[in-house]
């Protein structure tokens, strides 16, 4: 369903410099048996964030107040693993609008972009410069900008490009998503599929 | 006329429409869906007053959540019970065909859908599950896709997708002896890495892929998803028709021969050119486990777990880590590391074949006393061959529990959870931190070292087990 728009977003970062997180740990599977979408935040990196008897545990990120905000700036080949589009529910809707990383898996990047959360693709280099600009001082804001495909460490202002798609720059800035654009094509596919 | 890919012919044929500067809008032959990824799709076309565009399109079945004893009863488990209830209910209410708990067809829907011949070449396949990949073990397009896609196919039957890169992986040559094709896969994926195949859609090739069963071909597409690849596919061929053929859904009589004639034109063209190409020798890979937190961190069994020489940074952080997860130190060997379970099952490796020989491995021998062992066929199907060969008794008397139909111990959604800190060798596809239960420690192997481990009690080489 539709999200709400995404066109320039400034904020303090939470940093998590761990590579290969797969979508098991952004919501694990236990957490996979709802039959709507919501409350998912509340699980997300739930065996990182909680012991077995539900208590927080102290070294992980979420759970030190010195780190905040929309953006979740994290280590390589960040979201691979199962599809399952909760992964993203949970970033979503414990508030996260953006997910920085020098490397993504495919899927889950797809699932971002059709549901407003934006994954935004730094080199190594620049993904370290965040990470260690964050850790030194947790007020840091980043800027994303989606119409100039730029992201900003606001402190030094030294900048990135980021790619998206027109398409897809275009339905996150208007907050559309796949299916009202497949609808609207209802006939080209219908004769499409006619032979099929 | 252009030199093109297996991929390519695919694909092509069914773009409705490229975007400009975006996606494909992609169109949909089969969806597979299941009780866990569906119920927010269904939701979502309720509140825009939208239905399902071509019930015929999809087939589903509970497999994810559903508990593996006792399934003639009520779900226990309140949650799991709603979400199956709720596929129950949308797939009444739109007409889908549903292969339900108990039923002749039910089982894991990636080992329905080639077992009831609905998975043919030349098709396009999704459903809201990453193993999707498994069925492009038929020369199809096949890919797992999340909620929002899902409920695109249903909506419109398409998808909007941009076309992957192209990479090809050949494996030549012969493999030896206990060498399965699980060991060929975790091989692979320990050579290029858990991200190596991202961005790409992969074709397998070469005469150790060409010499595989349609099942163990299966096992290698299954886990594409595990080097990051979006999907992976193999050419059809003899062994792919001869599969088919008489399959409750495959064509029949004149639409046999006439979609037979269509899936031979489906192959690489002769100088086709692939974003990217590896290739490996058979004879070099050996029985393959795995000892970290991701399907790219395997060993041969025989093998030591890689020191820390070269590593830095988030990569050495991420590495130690994983390690400590495990409990493993780096540079010990893998040989002789105690085990608490084994599991045999998942979309992966519980097919007949699997069980087929796990059952002759241990017949005549005892599993271990401080082993578990689990046995869970892929489907009802599985599990009907499995008693008719006499497998079932052979594996009881290994002491093995034979359980029901579903995706189980892969990823522990209903009760069959691997205890925290215990290690479990598994034919499943994932190593990831609690994928088997909340601290769990998962190795990865195929059935065959999976069943040399459960008689041993110990991580050991398969080819040595009964040597004496």
């Amino acid at each position: 369903m539709a999200y709400d728009k995404f066109t320039v977003l400034t904020s303090t970062a939470v940093p998590l410099p761990t590579d290969n997180v797969d979508t098991d740990q952004i919501i694990p599977a236990r957490f996979l048996k709802a039959t709507e979408r919501e409350g998912f935040g509340d699980n997300l990196f739930r065996d990182w964030r909680y012991d077995v008897e539900g208590n927080p545990k102290k070294d992980f990120v979420l759970n030190d107040p010195t780190y905040s905000g929309k953006i979740l700036v994290s280590g390589r080949n960040f979201g691979s693993g199962s599809s399952r589009e909760h992964a993203v529910w949970a970033l979503y809707d414990y508030g996260f609008r953006c997910v920085v990383s020098s490397f993504f898996a495919d899927i889950f990047k797809n699932n971002c972009l059709n549901i407003g959360v934006l994954p935004v693709t730094v080199s190594p280099e620049f993904s370290d410069k965040l990470m260690d600009a964050i850790t030194a001082n947790p007020a840091t804001t980043i800027t994303v900008d989606i119409p100039s495909q730029k992201i900003t460490l606001d402190s030094t202002g030294e900048s990135e490009s980021f790619d998206i798609n027109e398409y897809k720059k275009d339905n996150m800035q208007n907050g559309f998503d796949d299916i009202d654009y497949l609808l609207s094509m209802s006939e080209e596919i219908d004769a499409f599929a006619a032979d099929k | 006329m252009e030199k093109t890919t297996l991929f390519d012919k695919i694909w092509d044929a069914h773009v409705v429409k490229s975007v400009p500067a975006g996606p494909d809008v992609f169109f949909i032959d089969k969806h597979f869906i299941h009780e866990v990824t569906s119920p927010v799709a269904f939701l979502n076309l309720e509140k825009r007053g939208i239905g399902v565009k071509n019930p015929s399109r999809t087939v589903a079945t509970p497999d994810h959540n559903v508990p593996t004893v006792d399934q003639d009863k009520t779900i226990k488990d309140k949650l799991s019970r709603m979400q199956v209830e709720r596929l129950r209910e949308n797939c009444a209410k739109y007409g889908i065909e549903l292969h339900d708990l108990g039923s002749a067809h039910h089982g894991i829907v990636h080992v329905i859908g080639p077992e009831l011949g609905i998975t043919q070449p030349g098709m396009t396949i999704v459903c809201g599950d990453s193993h999707t990949s498994t069925h492009g073990a038929f020369g199809a397009i096949a890919f797992g896709i999340g909620t929002s896609e899902v409920e695109m196919v249903l909506a419109t039957q398409c998808i909007m997708q941009s076309k992957a890169k192209k990479m090809k992986i050949s494996i030549d040559g012969v493999a030896g002896k206990g060498v399965t094709s699980k060991d060929l896969i975790l091989y692979v994926i320990a050579q290029i890495s858990a991200a190596g195949a991202t961005g790409y859609f992969v074709e397998y090739a070469g005469s150790a892929i060409q010499s595989l069963s349609m099942e163990a071909r299966m096992t290698v597409c299954n886990m594409s998803i595990e080097m990051g690849a979006r999907g992976g596919l193999i050419a059809p061929d003899e062994t792919t028709f001869e599969y088919l053929k008489g399959k409750d859904y495959a064509p029949k009589g004149e639409d046999w021969d006439k979609a037979v004639a269509y899936w031979k034109t489906l192959k690489t063209d002769e100088g086709a050119v692939f974003d990217k190409e590896y290739h490996f020798d058979a004879a070099d890979i050996e029985p393959m486990i795995t000892y970290g937190t991701n399907p790219g961190m395997g060993i041969k069994v025989k093998g030591n777990i890689p020191t820390t020489e070269g590593m830095e940074g988030s990569n050495k952080t991420s590495y130690l880590k994983s390690l400590a997860y495990m409990g493993f130190e780096p540079g010990e060997a893998i040989k002789g590391k105690k085990v608490d379970f084994v599991f045999v099952g998942s979309c992966t490796n519980g097919r007949i074949e699997d069980i087929r020989s796990v059952a002759e491995y241990v017949k005549g021998h005892k599993k271990a006393d401080n082993i578990t062992a689990w046995i869970v066929p892929g489907s009802r199907e599985v599990e009907k061959m499995a008693h008719e060969e006499g497998l079932v008794k052979i594996l009881e008397e290994a002491g093995f529990e034979l359980r029901q139909p579903g995706c189980s111990a892969c990823l522990a959604m209903n009760d069959d959870k691997i205890p925290s800190g215990k290690y479990a060798v598994s034919t499943s596809n994932r190593n990831f931190e609690g994928r088997q239960g909340p601290g769990a420690r998962t190795m990865l192997a195929s059935p065959l070292t999976v069943a040399a481990v459960a008689i041993a009690g110990v991580i050991c080489d398969p080819r040595e087990v009964f040597q004496n």
